[in-house]
Formats: structure tokens, C-alpha cells, sequence
């Protein structure tokens, strides 16, 4: 049977540290210790698998999921799509989308949202797909809305919808955000700054694809993901004869 | 996106989870019904072989509060020590899927699970690795999500031989890792709570 190979070395220069001061609950969520760095083994580079039997093929249009017959949200509709790919450059097909958001006004449809911006009864705020054979995947959705939040007395967060990508691996499970090209409230946002690196922020912010848009209908932005990637040899590294 | 001079392209840099995790991943909790099937509540089906166990517990911030809105993922071996997934190890039996998700109750920060305790399974070189799950936490505040390990501390034996748990430095902060059986009726149930800072901070790991 042939071992599988292990993942890349995450770059913990894209990534946000744990502990951000200007992203005030990260004080007290973030371990002081370093992490203890563990040789990827079965439980590593396994993780789950899921098939269109786990969701609905409805489940990727936020216009409708969650819309009373003949109606539709408030907000401007968009199409949000891209490739999941790896590392490698290689698409990462029929791997478990999910997003999630708050509606045009602002307001998420959750018990703890208390923002005086109304909940849309159209609108849910959340959807799921799986990535075709090429990796790609497609949501229709509205534009979320920026909201305030308890932070520094003023923070605002820039418009933004949150992604959820499993891979074929637990250790390429990754949570992320997406936000909208142009938006002048990204480098004014203390979560967007935890990243140190402004090309990694870059990649967090879908483009206006306009040769996607639908005319007079909805008008399309690209996000791509990448995931780790993995090498091609072997993992076990114990010399022959030991 | 670019790729770099060899042709490599970086992965997507990591975002908190936020506040509202629960509308995208379990949006039942949230308070409205979307979905016809939510995905992550079936972690081992009544198919599934071996001991039904329930795992509980707290996630404790540095303050020395639970976190009410964390959510915590699960990723483990079936009874005979095999992955669900074509890597795993061999097939797994039907019903077992081996993966899951568990929030906390936003009173009180308490979550639990129910599944079946994983046997051994192989870990590198030819080593064995004790039972254990595997779980990876998500919440405000947390901007990369957190790998750590539940191990059972009734399995001393193979806990001693552990390859992961032995390769930790430091043996007191082994512990962290171990839930303790709790005793009382009805089925198997361990107790792990995870401190995310200050005295007796879990053990996370960067894999």
C-alpha cells in the first residue's frame, strides 16, 4: 500500500498570530505556550469526505434557501465564486464549501446579533456546496453590509462573507474570511490587520469579475482559496534496515 | 493569485471563525431551521462497532471563563483504528463516519459528544498511537484554528507508549491532554476541559 504523503509547513508569516492586541478578545483567547510542532500521521492527513447525499443542490443560493415563495432578500445580488485549489496549483475538487454572513443591512440572523439593523425575513445567511471535479464553486448571494462592533469604541467591519474549507485533509481545515475590492473600511479593520502580510490580505479580497455577471440581473466577484498542499514523496523517513 | 518562481501558490491566510460561527455551521443554534439535513451531529451511527462513550467539557479562557460560542471539531479513528477515508487504514464499517462538530451551550460554555472510544492506530515508523480524538477549535478571538488531542486516561499503558504523547518535553503539561472517566450510570463518559491560556494551558499543536 502505497504511505500517504505529508502536507507543507503552514508560512506563519500569512497567517495571523494568536495573539493580536488590537483584536481585543484575542488577548485572553490565545495560548501563551508555542504550539508543539507533530510529524503529520493518518489522523493528519485523513479528514473527512462528503457527497452530494450530506447537501441540497439548493443549498448554494442564499437568494432563495431561505426566501418565502416569490420573493427574494433586500441587498445587491451577487454571485461569489472561485476555485479551491492547493498549493501545488491543483484544483481540490468535491471538497465542503460553507459560508456565512450578514444580510445587506448588516444584521446576521443569530439569537446574539442584537445590531439595530433589521433581520431580512428573506434572508438566512448561509449556504453550502461542493467543489466540482476542476475545484470550482458558485454561490448566489446579496452583499453583505458593514457593521459596528464592540472592540475600540468605533470599529466597524468591512464588508465581509466567512468561508468554511475542509480539503482531504483535517490539517488543511481552514476558516477564513472574504471581503469586496474597494472597500475602504478593509485596511481600517483590526481583524483584516492581524494579518501581517498585506500580499495575504490581498488574497482575502474577491475582484469584481465582470465577464461573470449576469446583465441586468446579478453582478459577479471571484474568490480564490488555496489550501496546503503536499509533497510528493513518502512520509516515513526511517532508514532502511533500522 | 500569483505563484511563486517554482510555481507554488500560498494558502488562503486564516480568519477568526467570529461571533456567529453557528448561522454557517450549525445554524439550528443560531435559532432558525435552513438546512434539511445539518451536518456533524452523527459522529458514529448506532452501526458503528465498539463502546459508546460521551465526552464533556468546558473551554476555558485566560481569564479562567468558559467560552460560550467556540466550536470544536472532531476527527477520529472507528473502534478498529481506521480513518473514514481512503487513506484511513482499511474500510471502515457503515454508519461510522468519524467526524463532527459540537458548540457549547451559550449559558454556560458546557458541550458534549457522544461517539465511540477509537482504538489504536498507527503513527509513524512503525510506531502504535493510543486511542485518541483528534479535535480542532474555532471561536472570537481565535484567529487560526487550534489542534489538540484527547487522550483517555484509563489507558495507561498506551499512553506511556504513545509516540505523540512521549515527544512532549515538558510531562507535566502531558495531562492536559487526558480526559478522566467520570463516574456515574448510564454509558462511558470522560471529562476534558480545554484551557486556551494560563495555568495548566492545553497542549495545541501545529501540524
Amino acid at each position: 500500500m502505497t504511505k500517504p504523503a505529508e502536507f507543507y509547513q503552514r508560512d506563519t508569516a500569512r497567517h495571523p498570530p494568536a495573539f493580536t492586541p488590537d483584536y481585543k478578545t484575542s488577548y485572553a483567547r490565545s495560548p501563551r505556550f508555542s504550539l508543539i510542532s507533530l510529524d503529520q500521521g493518518v489522523g493528519e492527513v485523513t479528514g473527512p469526505t462528503f457527497g452530494h447525499g450530506d447537501i441540497d443542490a439548493g443549498d448554494n443560493d442564499l437568494l432563495s434557501n431561505y426566501a418565502q415563495p416569490g420573493q427574494s432578500p433586500i441587498g445587491e445580488r451577487i454571485i461569489l465564486h472561485g476555485r479551491v485549489l492547493d498549493e501545488n496549483a491543483r484544483p481540490v475538487p468535491h471538497t465542503l464549501v460553507e459560508i456565512w454572513q450578514a444580510n445587506a443591512g448588516g444584521r446576521y440572523r443569530h439569537k446574539n446579533d442584537r445590531y439595530l439593523a433589521p433581520i431580512d425575513v428573506n434572508f438566512g445567511g448561509c449556504g453550502r456546496t461542493l467543489t466540482d471535479a476542476e475545484g470550482y464553486y458558485h454561490f448566489r448571494t446579496v452583499k453583505p453590509g458593514a457593521y459596528p462592533w464592540r472592540n475600540r469604541v468605533n470599529d466597524w467591519r468591512p464588508a465581509h462573507v466567512h468561508f468554511s474549507v475542509f480539503g482531504t485533509a483535517f490539517c488543511q481545515r481552514l476558516i477564513t474570511q472574504c471581503y469586496f475590492e474597494g472597500d475602504p473600511l478593509i485596511p481600517r479593520c483590526p481583524i483584516v490587520q492581524t494579518i501581517p502580510d498585506p500580499d495575504a490580505i490581498t488574497g482575502l479580497t474577491a475582484k469584481l469579475d465582470m465577464n461573470a455577471t449576469i446583465p441586468l440581473d446579478t453582478i459577479a466577484y471571484r474568490f480564490d482559496i488555496v489550501l496546503r498542499g503536499r509533497r510528493a514523496t513518502l512520509f516515513e523517513n526511517r532508514m532502511e534496515g533500522t | 493569485m500569483m505563484a511563486d518562481d517554482l510555481g507554488y501558490l500560498k494558502e488562503t491566510a486564516s480568519q477568526t471563525a467570529g461571533p456567529y460561527v453557528h448561522i454557517g455551521l450549525a445554524p439550528g443554534a443560531a435559532g432558525f431551521d435552513i438546512y434539511d439535513c445539518e451536518l456533524g451531529w452523527d459522529i458514529a451511527g448506532p452501526n458503528a462497532a465498539g463502546e459508546r462513550i460521551r465526552v464533556q467539557g468546558r473551554v476555558i479562557d485566560g481569564t479562567g471563563s468558559p467560552v460560550k460560542d467556540v466550536m470544536i471539531e472532531v476527527w477520529q479513528a472507528n473502534a478498529a483504528g481506521q480513518f473514514a477515508h481512503p487513506d484511513g487504514g482499511g474500510e471502515v464499517e457503515d454508519g461510522f463516519r468519524g467526524w463532527g462538530r459540537v458548540i457549547t451551550d451559550f449559558q454556560t460554555g458546557d458541550w458534549a459528544f457522544d461517539t465511540v472510544k477509537p482504538g489504536p492506530c498507527p503513527g509513524r515508523n512503525g510506531a502504535t498511537q493510543a486511542p485518541h480524538l483528534n479535535l480542532w477549535i474555532v471561536a472570537r478571538g481565535i484567529n487560526l484554528g487550534l489542534h489538540t488531542r484527547i487522550y483517555f486516561a484509563d489507558e495507561g499503558a498506551a499512553n506511556a507508549a504513545d509516540p505523540v504523547l512521549t515527544m512532549i518535553e515538558w510531562e507535566n503539561r502531558r495531562t492536559t491532554l487526558l480526559a478522566e472517566r467520570v463516574e456515574g450510570d448510564g454509558p462511558a463518559t470522560y471529562r476534558f476541559d480545554i484551557r486556551l491560556q494560563g495555568d495548566g494551558e492545553t497542549v495545541f499543536f501545529d501540524i
